[in-house]
C-alpha cells in the first residue's frame, strides 16, 4: 500500500492524546514534564510530514522550525527539572497533588 | 511512498512508537516510565528518518535521547524521597476523555481534509537548512541562543543548595 | 569530491573487497530463488566482518594485546599460559565466562538488568556502519555521518545506567550516576572539537572527509592538532577508559556499575567495550588520520588494511594512557571537561573559523593549508602550555580545608590515646 500524508499525521495525532493524557493525569511532576515532551515530539513528526508531503516553495521551512521546536523542548525540559529539583529541597515531594501551599 | 520496505519501516516504528508512548501511561514505576519515554524519542527519530530529514532525525537522537532523558533521569535520582510510582491524580478520568476527544478531532480532520500532496520528497541537503537558519531566520536563530543561555543560568540558580552559597561566600 | 578511480571492478581486486562480495552475490542471484541473497549477504558480511574485523581486533588486539602490552608496562609476563604465547588467553577467558553463572541480585529489576547487556551491545556493532573502509567499501555513506556516529555513540550510556540502576545496589548507581555526568559533560567539548572540523572541511559525511584530506594531501590532525587532543581525551572520559574510568573504579566503587553483573552478561560489557574504544579509534582515523587514504599509497596497499592499521594505532594509545596514567578523581575529571576542555575547544573553533574565512573569502592559494598547519600546531602547543600554566589547578595555590567526616554526618570513633590525653 502506499503511505500517505494521513498516515502520519494520524501517528503524530495518537502521540499526541498520549502526551496529553500524561500530562494531564499523571501524579509526578516529572511523570507531568515526560508528557509535555511527548507532545512536542509529536508536533515535529506532524510539522516534518507537512514538509515532506505539501507542496511548497521553501521546503526547508518546516525543518527549520522543527529545530527550534527541539532547542526550546531542550531549555523547557532544564528549567522545569530545576523546578522540581527545587521543589524538592523545600517540600520533600514532587507530587502534584501535595504542593498546595496556596490552599488554605 | 511506497515498497514493501517503506511500508515495513512505517508500521514497525508506529507500533514501537505508540506503544512505548502506552507504556509511559501505564508503568507504574516512573524509572520504567523514563526508559518507554527513550523508546518512544528513538521512534520518533526513525519516523524523521523515514521522512527523509536525516538531520533532524540525528539531532532528535542526540538532544533528546543523549541530553533530555539523562537530565530526567538525574531529576528522578535526586528525588530520592518523594514517591517513585507514576500513578495517577483524581483527573485521570476527565484526562483520559479529553485526550481520547482530541484523538477523535484530529484522526476526523486528518481524514476528513483534502491534501494536496507531493509523492516525491523534495531534495534538502544539510547546508540548506544550515543557510535558512543563518539567513532567512537568524533573528530566531540567535534568539533561540539567548534563551538557551538564559535558561541554563536559570535552572543552575534554581538547583544550588544554601550550603553551596555559603561555600561560595566564604570563598 | 569524485571517487578516485583507483580500485578496478574485477573480482580478484583485493584492494576494495566490496568487488568480491558483490560478485558472489550477484552469481548467487542467479541459481538461487529470489530473496535468499539477502539473507546470504547478512552471512557473508558477518563471517567477513568477523575474520577481517572481530577477530584480529576484537580478540587478538582489544583482549590478548591489551593484556599483553599492560603486563609488559608494568614488568610483568602478561598471559603466557595458553597456546602459544599465550595467544589463546581470549577463547579461554570467553569458554570460562560462558560457563559461570549469571547471578541476578534479589530486589533487582529483573527485567532492565537482563536488557542492559543487549542494550549495550547493538549501538557498538551500528558504528561501524558508518566508517569507511575503502573507495566503496562503506555500508551505508550517509550525508550526516559524524551526527549519527555522535548519536549512536549516546546509546550505551543509557544502557550502563540501566545496568547501575537495575541492580539495586548502591556501587552500581554511584557508578551510574557517575558515568551519567561524565557523558553528558563531555559531550560539550567533544562536539566542539569535532565542529571544527566540519567547519573546515564543509562536510559531515565521513566518506567526503576522507576524500577531502587525500585531495589537499593533507590529515587534519596538522591542522587541528587541539581537536584531536580534545577528542581523544573526550572520548577515552566517555567510554571510561582506565585513567578516566570513575564509572567503575574498582579502588572507590567496587566496580560501578558492573559489580553485580557476571558471567556471560559481565563479559558483553567487557567485550562492547573494547569494541567502543575500537570505534572511536577508527572514527578517529577517519577524521584526523586522513582514513583509508595514506598519501598515495592506498593505490598500492589495501586501503581496508591501512584503516586497520591506523585504528589500532589509536588504539594503542588507548592501551598506553590506561597502562602509564593514575585515574583522576571525579571533581577533577568534572572540573576539567568545564574548566580546561571548554575554553580550549572555544578558542580551537575560534581559530579554526578564522582560518577559514581567510582561506575561502581571500581565495587563497592550497599552499597555505601548510601555513595553517604549523600556527595551529604552535597554537595548541602554546594553548595547553598557558593553560596549564596560569589558570591550571595547583593544589598549593588552592588550599581546601579538608572536610572532616562526622561534620559531613559520619561517624569517627575517637581513639582512646585522643580521650584520655591533656
Amino acid at each position: 500500500m502506499t503511505l500517505e500524508l494521513e498516515h502520519f499525521l494520524t501517528v503524530g495525532a495518537l502521540l499526541f492524546s498520549l502526551g496529553l493524557f500524561v500530562a494531564l493525569s499523571k501524579r509526578n511532576a516529572i511523570g507531568v514534564l515526560m508528557g509535555v515532551e511527548l507532545m512536542l515530539n509529536a508536533v515535529n513528526l506532524t510539522l516534518l510530514s507537512f514538509s515532506r508531503f505539501s507542496v511548497s516553495e521553501r521546503p526547508v521551512a518546516g525543518q527549520t522550525f522543527v529545530v527550534f521546536v527541539i532547542t526550546v523542548a531542550a531549555a523547557e525540559a532544564a528549567v522545569a527539572l530545576a523546578l522540581a529539583v527545587s521543589v524538592y529541597r523545600n517540600r520533600q515531594t514532587v507530587d502534584i497533588d501535595r504542593i498546595n501551599l496556596l490552599k488554605s | 511512498m511506497e515498497g514493501f520496505g517503506v511500508n515495513f519501516a512505517f508500521w514497525t516504528l508506529s507500533a514501537v512508537t505508540l506503544g512505548a508512548a502506552g507504556g509511559v501511561v501505564v508503568s507504574r514505576n516512573l524509572l520504567h516510565a523514563v526508559l518507554f519515554l527513550i523508546l518512544a524519542f528513538i521512534g520518533v527519530a526513525g519516523f524523521f528518518v523515514l521522512l527523509s530529514a536525516e538531520f533532524i532525525a540525528m539531532a532528535q537522537v542526540i538532544i533528546y535521547v543523549g541530553a533530555i532523558s539523562v537530565l530526567v533521569l538525574f531529576a528522578v535520582l535526586l528525588t530520592p524521597r518523594a514517591g517513585r510510582d507514576n500513578g495517577e491524580t483524581a483527573m485521570a478520568l476527565p484526562a483520559l476523555l479529553l485526550a481520547i476527544a482530541v484523538a477523535t478531532v484530529f484522526i476526523f480532520v486528518v481524514n476528513d481534509t483534502n491534501w494536496t500532496t507531493v509523492a516525491k520528497s523534495p531534495e534538502l541537503a544539510t547546508a540548506e537548512l544550515g543557510t535558512a537558519l543563518l539567513s532567512t531566520w537568524v533573528l530566531p536563530f540567535e534568539l533561540a541562543s539567548v534563551l538557551l543561555t538564559a535558561a541554563l543560568v536559570g535552572a543552575i540558580m534554581l538547583v544550588r543548595s544554601r550550603e553551596e552559597e555559603a561555600e561560595d561566600a566564604l570563598a | 569530491m569524485a571517487l578516485p578511480t583507483l580500485v578496478t571492478e574485477h573480482w580478484y581486486d583485493l584492494r576494495d573487497l566490496s568487488n568480491l562480495s558483490r560478485e558472489i552475490l550477484e552469481g548467487a542471484d542467479k541459481i538461487l530463488p529470489h530473496g535468499i541473497v539477502y539473507v546470504l549477504a547478512a552471512l557473508i558480511g558477518f563471517v567477513a566482518s568477523f575474520l577481517i574485523f572481530v577477530l584480529p581486533s576484537q580478540l587478538i588486539v582489544g583482549v590478548y594485546g591489551e593484556r599483553k602490552l599492560i603486563g609488559r608496562m608494568q614488568s610483568r609476563y602478561g598471559p603466557n599460559r595458553v597456546g602459544p604465547f599465550g595467544l589463546l588467553q581470549p577463547i579461554a577467558d570467553a569458554i570460562k565466562l560462558m560457563q559461570k553463572e549469571a547471578l541476578t541480585p534479589k530486589g533487582a529489576d529483573r527485567a532492565v538488568m537482563y536488557l542492559a547487556p543487549i542494550i549495550f551491545v547493538a549501538p557498538a556493532v551500528l558504528l561501524f556502519a558508518v566508517i569507511p573502509f575503502g573507495p566503496k567499501m562503506i555500508l551505508a555513506d550517509i550525508n550526516p555521518a559524524l551526527l549519527y556516529f555522535l548519536a549512536v555513540s549516546s546509546l550505551p550510556v543509557l544502557a550502563a545506567f540501566m545496568a547501575g540502576w537495575s541492580a539495586n545496589n548502591k556501587y552500581s548507581l554511584f557508578g551510574a550516576m557517575r558515568i551519567v555526568a561524565m557523558s553528558i559533560s563531555y559531550e560539550v567539548p567533544l562536539v566542539l572539537a569535532l565542529l571544527g572540523v566540519v567547519l573546515f572541511t564543509g562536510t559531515t559525511s565521513l566518506q567526503e572527509m576522507v576524500l577531502w584530506q587525500k585531495h589537499f594531501d593533507i590529515w587534519i590532525v596538522f591542522l587541528q592538532p587541539l581537536a584531536l587532543a580534545i577528542y581523544f581525551i573526550a572520548v577515552s572520559a566517555e567510554l571510561n577508559r582506565t585513567p578516566t574510568d570513575i564509572a567503575e573504579a574498582e579502588s572507590e566503587i567496587v566496580a560501578g556499575y558492573l559489580t553485580e553483573y557476571s558471567g556471560m552478561k559481565w563479559g558483553l560489557f567487557y567485550g562492547m567495550d573494547i569494541g567502543y574504544a575500537l570505534a572511536a579509534s577508527a572514527f578517529a582515523a577517519t577524521v584526523f588520520l586522513g582514513g583509508w587514504s595514506m598519501f598515495g599509497l592506498d593505490k598500492w596497499v589495501p586501503p581496508w588494511m591501512i584503516i586497520i592499521g591506523k585504528t589500532h594505532l589509536f588504539y594503542f594509545v588507548f592501551i598506553w594512557t590506561r597502562g602509564t596514567l593514575p585515574r583522576l578523581r571525579i571533581d577533577q575529571l568534572m572540573a576539567f571537561a568545564w574548566k580546561f576542555m571548554l575554553p580550549v575547544a572555544l578558542l580551537n573553533l575560534v581559530l579554526v573559523a578564522t582560518e577559514r574565512m581567510l582561506w575561502v573569502e581571500q581565495e587563497l592559494d592550497d599552499s597555505y593549508l601548510y601555513i595553517f598547519a604549523v600556527v595551529n600546531i604552535w597554537a595548541a602547543l602554546g594553548a595547553i602550555w598557558a593553560w596549564s600554566r596560569f589558570l591550571g589547578y595547583r593544589p598549593e595555590r588552592n588550599p581546601v580545608r579538608a572536610r572532616l567526616v562526622n561534620e559531613a554526618g559520619g561517624y569517627v570513633p575517637v581513639p582512646e590515646a585522643a580521650k584520655g590525653g591533656k
